[in-house]
């Protein structure tokens, strides 16, 4: 060996300069593996795209060019932090389906719901702070939180949504042990991944334990509008304006390109997402926030979100289907909504070491550990039915049959069972259209 | 001399940081260079990095570029181009395995890289594997195996024999496809079915060999008027394993290139990589992986006819180590293929 090589190269010179909370964010395999299921060749039952193609493109599309004729010179122009007021009071008449009564100064617009979790977290989770969250829960959620170095706790869910007492339970485990619990973050309807809805009847319940131990809810609903039977559920801001932070998004009813979300919070946490919100963007997009809504204003949104709720039926009921004649073997849930459903492979499959076989079969899904902080849900996979159409979804499925039935096969050969994911970071910072 | 250390002196009498072995005498590009980068492999990702690497560093070099993936366009996009010299930059099934450069020969395209009958040779491992030991290389003891003979012969049993014959630590690996995707180091038999099941995820034959403990390697052979010669070996010193993620994330490892090695260490490594890209009948370029052994056998773990170009990839690397300038020696590969089009 030469002395004059004492030392090497990292090909980084400031790989020992990063923060901690930075170290999950690097490539890794399932991400590489994600790069494929883009291309069209491949069945992608893994994305949560909305199906934009569904929108009148070519009304939206003038729609666009007046707003740049009448109001360009606002549109190109900076905004305020809190967002523009026309706009804030549209949403408080979108979130009013929802039973949500609020004033335009409680809303804050942002960069997608996306950036509201990120605010909201970012001005209450201090390092080590528990944040609880449902068993399992939103990827891009559980990846806001580590990356503030928070600790997530799930807790555990059934068909009617998270268990009341298993709630309060968590809570006072976590309590005993010392922990500080910030916040309990949620998504009550069409959950993601799972797909579940928290019931009218446990919404108060939960509201109550949260109230009870001093912890803040935040109530993520992207899909709230996008139920398949009936009338919206009431949110849990409708029965709570002190306790609970909404946050809300255009991208799943409206089109996710204008990067368009909101939070409507108590008075004393608004001026600090403002705040928050102005040292990290200055201002969300003036010109997205009027696109919006010039929407709201001039097109049938009504109409829209009810045709979305119809095309989402009709592709759900494909999936299922589908499942039901070529997955017997596996079980899942029928959301009554949303994008999602969650399955459980049979026989000790694991749906993350099967996804190098799917990708050469030509489908792809999202392996169940990328929806729990501590490595569990290998059994489980998050299928999506909200982008290809239902012809694409049967295919989808004759093909992730083939690909099941082969793991099974080998499975069972060399007796192995699904394990914990010794590596839940890998696919929690997803690409945004696994969102 | 070895081969490395002529590489460097050459650099060294030139005074330029360009290496005028590699250089064609046919500096004429008549149309553009075609990168082709992407593809349906599991390796995509890392294609479409190596191209655009690779196709900035030809644009730098005054080289027109056009990057295209592998689809229904490509086709006609060819034709319609007529580029100068196409670079396929695709890692795994289809770029490695020789199917893509049957497809450029079938329409008579000027390529970068090897034949396609060698690189099918080099894509299956044992196939090389078998060619190294009857060139005298070393490589690592190994068998290779289907999924349906364990399901034939029962697995545990097939598995106890393996560890019997090979013994422990093994490394499972799948026969086909790159950046140690679906390779597992096993270190105790428990973790042996494991390691199956994780390979066969992705196909359906497994090479299974004993793991050989040594300084890790990666010597790269360029052509030139001379024939071919190697560039400084790349030394890989990681805490963990050299998998997906150590590979394409600055930072979990330390690369020291030139390795860390005594001259007759450097000349060795690079004379058993110039005989493994000889012996395999390779044309350009080649990445040899190896295992040099404290007694100083170096031996050879796979060879790679398309290997990563990316921000992070090791024949980069060499090219820098051997003070020469990146955008210069891809231009020269660009222009040997123009001047030698048929492989």
């Amino acid at each position: 060996m030469t002395p004059e090589h004492s030392s090497g190269t990292r090909l980084d010179p400031w790989f020992g300069a990063y923060a901690e909370r930075a170290h999950g964010m690097r490539a890794s395999e399932i991400r590489a593996l994600f790069a494929v299921a883009s291309r069209p060749e491949v069945v992608s039952l893994a994305g949560g795209m909305p199906f934009i193609e569904g929108l009148p493109l070519d009304v939206i599309g003038e729609a666009m060019q007046r707003l740049i004729r009448t109001k360009g010179t606002t549109a190109l122009q900076y905004g305020s932090g809190q967002g523009e007021e026309s706009l804030r009071e549209k949403i408080v008449d979108v979130v009013a389906l929802e039973g949500v009564e609020a004033h335009p100064d409680d809303v804050v617009v942002t960069t997608g719901s996306q950036q509201a979790l990120d605010l909201v977290t970012r001005i209450f989770v201090d390092p080590g702070d528990v944040v609880l969250a449902e068993a399992p829960s939103y990827v891009g959620a559980l990846g806001v939180f580590r990356s503030y170095q928070a600790d997530v706790v799930h807790v555990a869910m059934d068909a009617d949504g998270l268990i009341p007492a298993e709630l309060d339970a968590t809570l006072t485990r976590v309590k005993t042990e010392g922990r500080r619990v910030k916040l309990l973050y949620t998504i009550p309807n069409y959950q993601n991944p799972a797909g579940v809805t928290l019931s009218l009847e446990r919404r108060p319940q939960v509201l109550e334990i949260c109230r009870r131990h001093g912890v803040l809810v935040v109530e993520d609903d992207p899909y709230g509008l996008l139920g398949f039977e009936g009338d919206p559920i009431p949110a849990l801001r409708s029965f709570d304006d002190e306790g609970v932070l909404y946050l809300g998004s255009f991208s799943k009813t409206f089109a996710p390109g204008y990067r368009i979300g909101f939070v409507i919070a108590p008075h004393a946490v608004r001026e600090k997402l403002v705040l928050a919100s102005e040292s990290a963007i200055l201002s969300p997009s003036n010109a997205s926030q009027l696109a919006v809504d010039t929407y709201l204003e001039t097109c049938d949104w009504r109409a829209q979100i009810k045709a979305y709720r119809e095309m989402y039926r009709e592709r759900r009921d494909a999936l299922v289907g589908a499942l039901a004649e070529h997955l017997p073997s596996a079980s899942w849930n029928v959301p009554a909504g949303g994008f999602f459903i969650w399955v459980r492979l049979p026989g000790g499959l694991d749906a993350k070491s099967m996804l190098p076989r799917a990708v050469t079969g030509r489908v792809a899904y999202v392996p169940g550990t990328a929806f729990y902080y501590d490595g569990r849900g290998a059994d489980h996979m998050r299928l999506s039915f909200c982008y290809p159409t239902p012809e694409r979804i049967r295919e989808g499925v004759r093909r992730l049959a083939s690909v099941v039935n082969a793991e099974a096969e080998l499975v069972q050969l060399f007796g192995t069972s699904a394990q914990p994911d010794d590596d839940p970071t890998d696919v929690e910072n997803p690409s945004p259209d696994l969102a | 001399m070895t081969s490395t250390t002529r590489a460097t002196n050459r650099t060294d009498e030139t005074g330029t940081g360009h290496d005028s072995s590699v250089m064609s005498d046919t500096a004429g590009l008549r149309g553009p260079v075609v990168v082709l980068a992407g593809g349906l492999s599991h390796e995509r990702d890392v294609s479409l990095r190596s191209g655009r690497r690779v196709a900035e560093a030809l644009r730098s070099a005054g080289v027109e570029v056009q990057v295209h993936d592998v689809d229904a366009d490509l086709m006609a996009f060819l034709r319609d181009t007529r580029p100068s010299v196409v670079w396929p930059l695709l890692h795994g099934a289809s770029g490695e395995d020789g199917s893509i450069r049957d497809i450029l020969e079938l329409v008579d395209l000027p390529y970068v890289g090897s034949g396609p009958r060698e690189s099918r040779a080099v894509w299956n491992k044992p196939v090389a594997k078998a060619a190294l030991l009857a060139a005298g290389i070393d490589t690592p003891a190994y068998v290779t195996l289907p999924q349906a003979l364990f399901r034939d012969l029962g697995a545990q049993a097939v598995l106890d024999a393996i560890v019997d014959r090979l013994g422990l630590p093994l490394v499972v690996k799948p026969v086909q496809g790159g950046s140690a995707l679906g390779v597992t180091r096993v270190e105790r038999a428990a973790d042996f079915p494991r390691a199956m099941v994780n390979c066969f995820a992705y196909g359906d034959t497994a090479l299974i060999e004993r793991a050989v403990d040594g300084v890790e390697l990666a010597v790269s052979v360029l052509d030139g008027p001379d024939g071919p010669r190697a560039l400084p070996a790349v030394e890989i010193v990681t805490d963990g394993a050299y998998d997906y993620d150590a590979r394409y994330n600055p930072g979990p490892v330390e690369y020291f290139a030139p390795a860390r090695l005594a001259p007759e260490q450097a000349a060795h490594v690079a004379d058993v990589a110039v005989r493994a890209h000889r012996a395999l009948g390779l044309r350009h370029l080649s990445r040899t992986d190896m295992i040099l052994s404290p007694e100083g056998v170096a031996s050879v773990l796979e060879i790679n006819v398309a290997p990563g170009m990316t921000e992070t990839s090791l024949l980069p690397q060499a090219i820098v180590a051997a003070g020469l300038d990146l955008p210069h020696v891809y231009r020269s590969l660009v222009e040997q293929a123009v001047a030698a089009p048929s492989a």
